[in-house]
């Protein structure tokens, strides 16, 4: 403290004294302090918005990740290993596992240890010989045996699930659902050789070749008598003539359609709506000459098969209806990717996926929709010979050829998602041709979801286009007006007039869009292309005729108030158009223009179209437009419209000339900002338009766009399903589109910024 | 003449006069708009007359119609569906649209008839229309007022009798509704916190006896309150319901209707323009401050306001702090180079990021992923059933934070770059540290800017629909997020929005015809709340721009 010393004489209060130092002290900390807490605030108020790309990835990617095989357990076959395996399940929890020999014995087992949990015997004799197998639906679980004396068991397998001490208890339970004595199918008593069966609860179809090669097709329903309770069981029976050596039978769950594979690779296909007279189709070449079939099943739900060859390729095929309403099978799509002898295909319970394994020991993963190899994965040096998928396929059991059973867990969330499903045409169950098409849910459980984001973007560029095509022309030229001709006054009252546009809600404009304009112009469409006639003319017509009124008059309004002296013209033509509407329908399109154009065009009218929505959207991105290109006009240095009009140009060449030429970047980025805002808009496109999802560019006719259908799907969807992921992928894709749009006006706009303040 | 007319166009003046009128087109636009919006929603309370006629049906019949009339057009033959029997000269018809109402005998409230098929117009002073509590308006005679099904003698025809029942019925009902709503409400509410603790206790495994005995008294003097108010509402309700009357349609048939269904009764024809004016303001009130009727389509949408006004002030209180923080950093702080800039055209670019997306967002990061996560943490007890891991209020309010956050950081960095250079090193040079300079001299000659900031965050938040649909909104909410029960605001809470309430009355509503003019008044009312919030801020920032004007 010496200082202190020798300021003692100072009028000053202490600068180093105590409380002094204290309060520096102190101030040093709050500075410090704040330079911290605002650089903490900041950047994590940036990484919070920053977030959301990264959100909105984080929750897409997974559906672009590969499936996941991981193997859980691996035993000896459960049960008797001497006995050859027929077949594999699995119950919903995939904690138990069947096993069907061909001793007709049915081994339940731990999926986990492989110990059996319970055994029993399908077949009551030892006598007879299981001579052929058929696993029904899957999801109706049916297993059916035939037997070497012409017989035929059908039982299924099911589980009952308990909860004694609050723990989960599955009790698998063999039941047969008609009767267990043996279904006599061969009268002469001959061995079935081959069999595929069906049973939906009501009825049950068998389809049997017999050693003596006849295919017969019997059919049992239940008929509940109207009188008595009694359930009378019908059985009818018919033979179906084959001459070729066949290899595979298979009946969907329907027990409609037949397919038959023969040795000579070709696959017949029947019609068994009438069970008494089956009906052949078609017979075609299913797989190329040197291969043969060997793997026949249906993928869930029933309507394709896949067919499996010699040679590794596997082949969706459905029939297709033709214009005049025959079905042919066809080939829609094939899987290239296992290099080996198909020697089993498991399809997925609910989706459109499935599996196969080959001679080689690779199984493959496949979706049908996506057209996708999920997974590709060789699980054992020697052949696979059975495989089995979970119903909600997140495990598989696959036998190999050396008696040893594996139990895998799969992770394969999202197959049905590729580049191919989301923005390429895909040939869909059931429908004619490849096609574009967003249907993401339905009240069928067999239904394929069409999740093609293609027409969802068209519709987004369809609102947007028109939109701008409404928009642009006013905003551009009503800022050039504001911005240059217009007197000072008017200018201030003009521009917060129009910026008010940007404020009104887009739920209000939604609203009068759908509830009061569209169904206006409908009532009114000549009088809306009237006014689009006349209002320009009138214009022309009034600024013809004020340059004619004599001068003193003309001169009693100031420069700049054009647009106040129209007004009321503009009023009027529009009030006169729509006047004019009733007489031209009248006279020109029989009084009812919308039904006019749909018989004179062939196209539908909606009330909710396109043109509505295009005005509406146009509507709320005119202040947007409006504002930025009026203030790059309003921006140009005024010593450019000087020299120019010096230099004798007319105003209006000065502006097209000069000021437009300078000012177009900032115009350009204005369009793209607005452009930006039109593809976003969601609550005008709920509202305005039918959002149905078609694909047309007609203006009298809806379409369903990318953030309308966010807003109405998004709240049903459940979270982390595939469904879920898409709309977050639809909303990246908007977040991505607007982003880049924004980000070229921005750059562009300081370009010109710098640009300015270099004239 | 086409050389004149080239000549006047190469001199440029038409094209000046076409982009004259592109500027008037836009503002008769928006002036178009308003006012239709102002007409059809100002004139939705109006008591218009209720005429009476006879009316000659298509199949020759003839029936007597009541009803105000609503619309009237005139269309081509050709659009009108189904022929008709009257006479026609030429190829348009002149119809009317009439509300009819009595939904619950004719099926329909409203119904188009043919000009020429109206037979004379009359206006009697007897006809009242009964506004329900449910099934819409009734259109009709009154023949007598009963009590237990004994007509109360008294004249017939007694109208200032039904008016007097009706009054004391009122009375009723308003009790009815305090012990329902306010009284019972919050029993159930203790009663499902004391479930709550009780779970809580359960999954934390405390086996001691004590804290169970304690929430089993509480819950059983709950009990007996709730026991007590039964009774009283018992009575009430018997009350409520003894009187009915009995009321005949034009037509003649006579029907019974329970006082406890009727709203309000008035009769139009019988009103002088005074009493009309009193009778529009009181329409009006009610539509401002009751709840809606009828699955929206009636009576008021005052929990829309709510709704609307709280999520707003709880989002400028979220996105004001921290968009100013940002702006602060960014523009004082942060180094400057083309790490910043690349920043700023970010944000400036999130600003135009359709807001949907931000909806998707904040469902998926907000309501799942954070909500989620805060119920298996602080709400165990109450899992599945989600508290905060669903759409609410505050997911609502913190989306549009994060949507409008940009527009406060985009103000108030321009705020900031307008204060002079000079000013801050002047108050550097006297000493102040860098945060006495901010807080004393830069942040209150920003003020104003970070207030237009906050202004434009909340035009736009209060205005946007789209995301609001996924995070928080629902067309009707049982309870108001803010109530008497502790802790008073309920964040986890859904709500009602005006743009949602238009939306969603609007389209989804089963009788659309029917609630349009309630659409129309509340898209009104949401244009005057964005138009008064902008003039209140505008004004805010005049006046702040005026005190800081000496320091400029």
């Amino acid at each position: 403290m010496s200082q202190a010393e020798t300021n003692t004489d100072s009028l000053l209060p202490d600068f180093n004294s105590a409380a002094a130092l204290r309060h520096r002290h102190w101030r040093n900390i709050t500075d410090t302090t704040t330079r911290y807490l605002m650089a903490i605030g900041g950047i994590s108020v940036i990484i919070a918005i920053v977030l959301i790309a990264f959100y909105l990835l984080y929750v897409v990617l997974p559906m672009f990740k590969p499936a996941d095989i991981e193997l859980a357990a691996s035993y000896q076959l459960p049960g008797n290993d001497s006995e050859e395996s027929l077949y594999y399940a699995m119950e919903e929890q995939h904690e138990i596992g069947l096993r069907v020999t061909t001793a007709g014995q049915a081994i339940f087992f731990d999926t986990l240890s492989g110990s059996t949990v319970k055994q029993k015997a399908l077949i009551e004799t030892t006598d007879q010989a299981i001579t052929a197998f058929s696993a029904g639906d899957p999801t109706e679980r049916l297993l059916s045996l035939g037997l070497s004396d012409g017989t035929v068991v059908l039982a299924s397998h099911n589980y009952r699930i308990s909860y004694p001490n609050d723990v989960r208890l599955i009790t698998p339970v063999i039941e047969f659902p008609l009767g267990n004595e043996p279904l006599l199918i061969s009268p002469a008593n001959a061995a079935i050789k081959h069999l595929t069966a069906q049973w939906d609860g009501e009825q049950a179809t068998i389809v049997a070749v017999t050693n003596d090669s006849i295919i017969s097709l019997t059919n049992f329903s239940r008929e509940e008598s109207f009188l008595s309770d009694e359930v009378e069981i019908i059985r009818t029976q018919s033979l179906i003539p084959f001459q070729h050596e066949l290899t595979h039978v298979v009946l969907d769950i329907e027990q409609n359609e037949l397919y038959i594979a023969d040795a000579e690779g070709f696959i017949s296909y029947y019609n068994l709506t009438d069970k008494t007279a089956p009906r052949l189709i078609q017979r075609v070449h299913a797989v190329s000459e040197d291969r043969r079939v060997s793997s026949l099943k249906f993928l869930g739900g029933g309507i394709s098969i896949l067919v499996g060859d010699s040679s590794g390729r596997i082949a969706q095929w459905f029939p297709v209806r033709d214009a005049e309403n025959n079905y042919t099978l066809q080939h829609i799509r094939h899987f290239d990717s296992q290099k080996e002898s198909i020697t089993g295909i498991a399809a997925e319970y609910f989706r459109k996926g499935f599996l196969a394994i080959d001679k080689q020991g690779t199984v493959g993963i496949y979706h049908t929709t996506a057209h996708r190899t999920v997974k590709l994965e060789q699980i054992s040096e020697e052949a696979l010979t059975q495989l089995a998928v979970a119903p909600r396929a997140n495990a598989m059991l696959v036998e190999n050829n050396s008696g040893g059973l594996k139990f895998f867990l799969l992770d394969n969330e999202h197959p049905e998602i590729s580049w191919q499903s989301i923005w390429g045409k895909v040939w869909y169950e059931s429908r004619e041709k490849a096609e574009f098409i967003w249907q993401s849910s339905s009240a069928s459980s067999d239904f394929e979801p069409k999740f093609s984001l293609t027409p969802l973007a068209f519709g987004t560029l369809k609102a947007a286009l028109y939109a701008m095509l409404f928009a642009v022309p006013l905003a551009i030229m009503g800022a050039i007006y504001t911005a240059y001709f217009m007197s000072a006054r008017m200018r201030n009252v003009v521009k917060p007039t129009i910026e008010i546009m940007a404020a009104l809600p887009t739920v209000i404009l939604g609203f009068m869009a759908g509830l009061w304009f569209a169904p206006f112009i409908e009532q009114h469409l000549p009088g809306f292309f009237l006014v689009m006639l006349l209002v320009p003319l009138a214009i022309l017509a009034s600024a013809r005729i004020w340059q004619s009124l004599p001068e003193n008059l003309r001169k009693s309004v100031p420069d700049g108030w054009e647009a106040a002296i129209l007004t009321p013209i503009i009023i009027l033509a529009i009030m006169f158009s729509i006047w004019l509407s009733q007489p031209v329908e009248l006279l020109l399109f029989d009084g009812n223009t919308p039904l006019w154009i749909t018989e004179n065009f062939g196209i539908t009218y909606d009330q909710r179209n396109s043109l509505i929505v295009g005005i509406a959207i146009g509507f709320a991105v005119i202040p947007t437009i409006f504002s930025i290109s009026e203030d790059a006009i309003y921006a140009v240095p005024r010593h450019l419209t000087m020299g120019s009009l010096a230099l004798g140009a007319t105003p209006w060449q000065t502006m097209i000339k000069v000021i437009l030429l300078t000012a177009s970047p900032g115009i350009f980025s204005a369009v793209m900002i607005g452009l930006g805002r039109a593809v976003g808009e969601t609550m005008i496109v709920v509202m305005a338009t039918g959002n149905t999802a078609i694909m047309d560019m007609n203006m009298f006719q809806g379409f369903r766009a990318l953030s309308a259908n966010i807003a109405v799907e998004m709240p049903e969807a459940e979270v982390n399903s595939t469904h879920y992921r898409i709309l977050f992928l639809a909303g990246l894709v908007l977040f991505a589109a607007t982003f880049v749009v924004n980000t070229v006006a921005e750059l562009v706009r300081q370009r010109l910024r710098e640009k300015y303040s270099s004239l | 003449m086409f050389t004149n007319l080239k000549n006047w166009f190469d001199t440029g003046t038409p094209y000046i006069w076409l982009n004259a009128g592109a500027v008037s087109i836009s503002v008769l636009m928006v002036i178009g708009l308003i006012g239709l919006i102002a007409v059809r929603g100002m004139g939705h309370f109006w008591p218009s007359q209720v005429s009476l006629f006879d009316y000659l049906e298509n199949d020759g019949s003839t029936s007597i119609i009541v009803g105000e009339l609503v619309d009237e057009e005139t269309v081509p033959m050709a659009r009108v569906s189904g022929g008709t029997n009257a006479d026609h000269d030429g190829k348009t018809v002149d119809r009317y649209l009439f509300k009819t109402g009595n939904r619950d005998i004719t099926g329909l409230d409203f119904r188009w008839v043919l000009k020429s098929s109206i037979g004379e117009q009359s206006f009697p002073v007897e006809l009242m229309i009964l506004e329900r509590r449910e099934w819409g308006n009734f259109y009709g005679y009154l023949q007598n007022v009963k009590e237990d099904n004994e007509v109360v003698t008294g004249k017939e025809n007694d109208w200032d009798l039904f008016q007097s029942y009706l009054d004391s019925n009122d009375i009723i009902h308003d009790e009815i509704r305090h012990i329902e709503k306010d009284l019972i409400g919050k029993i159930n509410y203790e009663m499902e916190r004391l479930r709550l603790q009780q779970r809580g206790l359960e999954l934390k495994e405390i086996k001691a006896k004590a804290p169970y005995d304690e929430i089993k008294t509480k819950r059983q003097s709950l009990q007996d309150d709730y026991d007590v108010l039964t009774k009283k509402l018992e009575k009430l309700y018997l009350q409520f319901n003894k009187a009915s009357i009995t009321a005949t349609t034009a037509e003649g048939n006579t029907v019974e209707i329970p006082l406890s269904k009727i709203v309000r009764a008035y009769r139009p024809n019988a009103m002088s323009q005074l009493q009309r004016f009193g009778f529009y303001f009181i329409k009006l009130w009610e539509f401002m401050s009751d709840d809606p009727r009828e699955a929206n389509t009636e009576g008021g949408i005052f929990p829309a306001i709510f709704g609307t006004v709280l999520m707003v002030m709880l989002m400028a209180l979220i996105v004001t702090p921290f968009g100013v923080v940002a702006a602060v950093y960014l523009h004082e702080y942060a180094k400057q180079g083309p790490l910043t800039r690349l920043i700023r055209i970010a944000v400036n670019n999130l600003a135009g990021v359709p807001s949907v997306v931000y909806g998707v967002f904040g469902l998926g990061f907000f309501v799942y992923f954070l909500g989620g996560s805060i119920d298996e943490l602080f709400y165990p007890e109450a899992l599945p059933t989600p508290t905060f891991g669903t759409p609410g209020l505050m997911w609502a309010s913190l989306t549009l934070a994060i949507l409008t956050v940009p527009v406060v950081i985009v103000a108030t960095e321009e705020g900031l770059s307008r204060v002079p250079r000079a000013l801050r090193e002047g108050s550097l040079a006297l000493g102040a540290t860098k945060a006495e300079t901010l807080w004393r001299t830069v942040m209150p000659m920003t003020a104003s800017a970070i207030m237009t900031g906050m202004i434009l965050a909340i035009a736009r938040a209060a205005g946007e629909v789209a995301p609001l649909m996924l995070v928080g909104v629902v067309k009707l909410a049982p309870t108001l997020p803010l109530d008497a029960n502790f802790p008073y605001l309920h964040m986890e809470r859904k709500f009602m929005h005006l743009g949602f309430h238009i939306y969603d009355v609007g389209f989804q509503s089963p009788n659309v015809e029917a609630a349009r003019p309630l659409v129309y008044a509340t898209a009104l009312l949401l244009i005057l709340i964005i138009i008064v919030l902008n003039l209140t801020a505008i004004r805010i920032r005049n006046n702040l721009r005026e005190k800081y004007r000496a320091a400029e």
